[in-house]
């Protein structure tokens, strides 16, 4: 179970027992890995601050290039640059932690499990109030956010309780879900089709369809490549939105 | 394997939990396909703008793709 041998029992999809009996789980250690490798990767990248990048130093530059030019200042503005580093920090820690699920022997996206997606969510939460407060004031911010200007008054009591819930239900439990379910249904996915590939191949009878799941398999890893990138800059990207949106609320 | 096999029976809360994810999926398909269509067509009409059609695709993806996902989730907290 440990290293991907073999297929874990269903209950495994909400039970989730640690390894011979300490409550240590395979998740966590990979979860843990991962802080580590991002950690040691832009450690490395910037040792040594050459004007010309090689190596390991343009890999890092061109990461935060990406998250700088692609994330950073679409949506929060050139005075927002002091972001730049978190959104880094994140949309690195959440693609290492997607791209376990397509690696040989850990075979495991950690965020398959709702527990670091959630907290990640709950983060995103505390610090889009939390700069929206200081900012604009705790009665600026709900003003601004609960009765956004340009609506005519008498619609007010519709627009609010839409706003509210938005704001403080929808946005955090939406970034959360929308993390986990690409990832447990990508890592479904894969299960079934390697349970159904190798039930076919150690059949004693010899089944002339047993290659069709396993193309199906190659191409499924083939996906679950781009869905990891993909979602751990929507998150990253959704993050910069709302933060961006509490500090300038007029756009 | 069998005993792994085995346990993925079925029973009649498995329809319900389909019918829920094939409902859930209806709106963000045609939804997931009005936005790469007009995507499509914006990168035809103006080549100079396609990165950042492209990126404002995905993020559209990505929040209309959240919805068919919540419908999935459900299907599996149904017992």
């Amino acid at each position: 179970m440990l290293f991907g041998l073999d297929f874990p029992p269903v209950s495994h999809l909400v039970e989730w027992p640690g390894i011979a009996g300490t409550p240590v789980n395979k998740v966590m250690i990979l979860t843990a890995i991962s802080a580590a490798l991002v950690f040691i990767f832009f450690f490395l990248a910037g040792r040594k601050q050459a004007m010309v990048p090689k190596g390991i130093q343009n890999a890092g530059e061109a990461v935060i290039d990406f998250v700088e030019d692609g994330i950073v200042l679409q949506t929060m503005g050139p005075d927002a640059l002091r972001w730049v580093p978190f959104m880094t920090t994140l949309f690195s820690f959440i693609f290492v932690t997607n791209i376990w699920g397509i690696v040989p022997v850990a075979q495991m996206p950690v965020n398959a499990r709702v527990a670091l997606p959630a907290f990640l969510a709950v983060l995103i939460f505390f610090l889009y109030n939390i700069v929206g407060i200081k900012s604009q004031g705790l009665g600026g911010y709900l003003k601004s956010s609960l009765f956004p200007p340009g609506v005519p008054k008498a619609l007010y009591i519709l627009v609010t309780p839409i706003e509210f819930i938005t704001v403080f239900l929808v946005r955090p439990f939406s970034l959360a879900v929308r993390l986990f379910a690409n990832l447990l249904a990508g890592h479904l996915l894969l299960v079934t089709f390697a349970l159904l590939t190798a039930a076919l191949f150690t059949a004693e009878a010899f089944y002339v369809a047993a290659a069709l799941p396993f193309v199906a398999l190659v191409a499924l890893t083939g996906f679950e490549l781009l869905v990891s990138v993909l979602q751990a800059f929507v998150f990253t990207i959704l993050a910069a939105v709302y933060i961006g949106g509490s500090m300038h609320p007029d756009h | 394997m069998l005993p792994v096999l085995a346990e993925l029976t079925g029973d009649i809360s498995s329809i319900g939990k389909g019918i829920v994810y094939g409902f859930a999926a209806i709106g963000p398909g045609i939804g997931i396909g009005i936005v790469v269509g007009n995507a499509i067509t914006a990168m035809a009409r103006q080549p100079e703008a396609a990165g950042m059609v492209r990126t404002t695709m995905f993020l559209g993806i990505a929040f209309i793709e959240a919805l068919a996902l919540f419908g999935f989730v459900l299907a599996f907290i149904l017992s």
